[in-house]
């Protein structure tokens, strides 16, 4: 599904990943943990295209396609999806509105027709259900005035709407409640199959209670440190990343 | 010979042509004596600073077209707003064309402004009502001296026009290059209500200016509801001069929509003579190239519990300049006025510039006023978000323009016209998604 070979990436000059190599197969999670300022993110906003981080060396394959000129809805179209840590509040667009242009817009791109507007509002209502959100929800203006917890809910539900090959979430589980995080964890996993892969990048280890990881990577200082399977993530819980940092000599 | 020497001697050979005895004689001698004092205006005026005319002042521009000439409906229908059942004022070159005109006399008047000035039955009106609002500056007392044909607007007492009332101008080219100097007269008497659409269409690439007038009345609990549609081609300038007078408790909302023109500049005064008056306006601007739009409003507070609302967006490509000068003056017995003015702007190209300066004058002490300018760019975290979605950078842009703009059209209570205003912003911004928002 994914393969990245040895990626440097950097804003204005800065580098902030610095040889990054990863495979994620099709069915599997892939958990990545580490410090704050290590990378994630922006590993994250690379790999669905942002243009303020230059690939200065390295690759990403995306199901064997080098992924790397593609503008970020190219690589939508392609299956990939983000979740953001920080969605984006776009007042004057609903959220329905907002869905029905990326997946006729997903559709056109693929040289399909518009979605028929009853087997859009189907799917809709089927997907909202799914993530117990409110109907009133899906007229207000994308994210405007939402909560922390009612903002990543709709990610998931934007995730669960476009059925990427490959999503990632950022940071997913920052300001959720308990009940918001298991209905998120839930949807995420309704969403798993054996075609798709999901990256779940995190500071903690409480998400993956939920959403149980095959692999887990450590990421420092723009590198993968260290991986392993999930109790791994349980050891960084308990003993923090400072462990991690003197392993590796930092 | 400049174009200010030509109309005062042009004004001479007209003036042999009128009937002493009509009631607006004296006004007209009175107003291009006005004219031959102000000349056009120039950038040395404060409320001219940004604005300059000498381009377009520059062309030959015949002031009495030499020809009459017609149009097919299915020629020019685009550009009505075909899909209602509406009564229809249309001009060609000036003149009236009566094949594409659907007027009425029936319970009220919807007529030309050449019959209004000419026929008895109408000179009370005429005499109460014209010219009464229009200040006295040169491009206002320039088109009273050359008024001659427009649309006359009638509405009595109690009546509730059930269908929008369409005014278009069409210039054919005819002429190399044509001056038009409508003028128009809306008088709604009280608990009236009515729908007005105007627009101005060249239909060649000769170059046309029109310096418009229109006086608008609205008495006692009166509504009024202006939309004026500005998509012109780029070698047609309007100076469009609309002046509103309110009666208590009346309402009146103009909603200016300016995709394209040359250089288009609108005088848009509201007077508020009476008690609870709301007065809107609201604007949408989006232009490229070299295009030029400036919104001069201003709003004049007389009297107690009354409301004023200004909403102006604009979106700037290319090297196109924007002006916004919007007054709002507050009486000293204006007491309990509630004042609200915003104009938001995008710059989208480096080159482009909008200058935007809100005056506001209060002498009352329990008001409450409000105003705010902002000039920004498109919100790049926005971008990646959109098309981190599947869409493409283009429709990413023009999805967050119109988001942007789109509370200028909540407003807009005819459903047609705000179909006929998303597909031309969708045209302009080159997108082809159905912006139902």
């Amino acid at each position: 599904m994914l393969k990245i070979n040895n990626l440097h990436a950097s804003v204005e000059d800065k580098g902030i990943l610095k040889g990054i190599n990863l495979e994620v197969k099709a069915g599997e999670v892939h958990a990545i943990m580490g410090p704050n300022g290590s990378g994630k993110s922006t590993l994250a906003s690379v790999i669905a295209g942002k243009e303020e981080y230059e690939v200065t060396e390295g690759n990403i394959l995306l199901e064997g396609e080098d992924i790397e000129e593609l503008a970020a809805e190219e690589r939508a179209h392609k299956g990939v999806f983000l979740s953001f840590q920080y969605p984006v509040e776009i007042p004057g667009v609903s959220v329905t509105n907002f869905m029905k242009t990326a997946i006729n817009e997903t559709r056109k791109a693929k040289g399909l027709e518009d979605m028929p507007a009853k087997d859009m509002l189907k799917l809709i209502r089927e997907k909202s259900e799914m993530l117990e959100i409110d109907r009133k929800f899906l007229s207000r203006s994308l994210n405007e005035g939402f909560s922390g917890g009612e903002k990543k809910r709709n990610e998931i539900f934007q995730m669960a709407m476009l059925e990427p090959k490959l999503a990632i979430l950022d940071e997913t589980d920052s300001g959720l409640d308990i009940d918001a995080l298991r209905i998120v964890a839930n949807g995420v996993n309704k969403l798993k199959s054996k075609d798709n892969a999901v990256i779940v990048i995190t500071h903690y280890q409480r998400l993956l209670d939920y959403i149980v990881p095959d692999y887990v990577h450590v990421l420092h200082n723009g590198k993968i440190v260290k991986s392993g399977t999930k109790e791994l993530a349980h050891e960084l819980e308990a003993k923090g990343y400072d462990w991690i940092k003197e392993e590796v000599g930092a | 010979m400049s174009l200010k020497e030509k109309l005062v001697s042009s004004f001479m050979a007209f003036e042999n042509t009128l009937d002493v005895d009509s009631p607006i004689h004296d006004i007209r001698t009175e107003a291009i004596k006005t004219f031959e004092t102000e000349g056009f205006p120039t950038k040395r005026e404060e409320d001219w600073k940004y604005t300059s005319l000498n381009s377009v002042l520059k062309h030959d521009y015949s002031v009495f077209p030499k020809h009459e000439n017609a149009l097919e409906f299915k020629d020019v229908k685009k550009y009505f707003i075909h899909e209602i059942d509406s009564y229809k004022i249309i001009f060609i070159d000036g003149k009236y064309s009566s094949h594409l005109s659907q007027t009425t006399h029936d319970g009220l008047d919807v007529c030309l402004m050449s019959a209004a000035l000419n026929k008895p039955k109408y000179r009370l009106i005429i005499e109460n009502y014209f010219n009464k609002i229009a200040p006295k500056n040169g491009l206002s007392s320039l088109n009273t001296a050359f008024s001659a044909e427009g649309a006359y607007i009638h509405i009595p007492k109690n009546k509730l026009v059930a269908k929008p009332i369409q005014i278009i101008h069409f210039s054919t080219g005819n002429e190399a290059a044509l001056m038009l100097q409508p003028r128009n007269l809306v008088v709604v008497d009280e608990n009236s209500h009515v729908q007005i659409i105007e627009r101005h269409q060249s239909l060649t690439d000769n170059p046309v200016l029109t310096n418009s007038v229109t006086e608008i009345f609205a008495n006692k609990r009166a509504i009024v509801d202006y939309y004026k549609i500005q998509n012109d081609n780029e070698n047609a300038s309007l100076i469009d001069n609309t002046f509103v007078n309110q009666k208590q408790e009346s309402h009146a909302k103009v909603h200016t929509f300016s995709f394209g023109g040359k250089l288009i500049r609108n005088n848009l005064n509201f007077y508020q003579n009476g008690e609870r008056i709301d007065s809107t306006m609201k604007g949408i601007t989006i232009i490229g190239n070299k295009q030029h739009v400036d919104h001069n409003t201003l709003v004049h507070h007389i009297e107690p519990n009354c409301e004023s609302h200004q909403d102006y967006k604009g979106i700037f490509d290319d090297s196109s300049t924007g002006v916004f000068n919007g007054k709002v003056v507050v009486e000293k017995e204006a007491q309990k006025t509630n004042a609200f003015q915003a104009n938001n702007n995008i710059l989208i190209s480096d080159k482009a510039s909008i200058n935007t300066k809100p005056q506001l004058e209060i002498f009352a002490d329990d008001v409450k006023c409000s105003h705010g300018c902002t000039i920004g760019q498109l919100d790049e975290s926005a971008m990646f978000y959109l098309r981190s979605r599947g869409i493409p950078e283009k429709e990413a842009r023009a999805l967050l323009m119109f988001a942007f703009s789109n509370n200028v059209l909540d407003s807009v209570k005819i459903p047609e016209i705000k179909n006929r205003i998303t597909k031309i912003i969708a045209n302009k911004l080159g997108v082809n998604i159905g912006f139902d928002l």
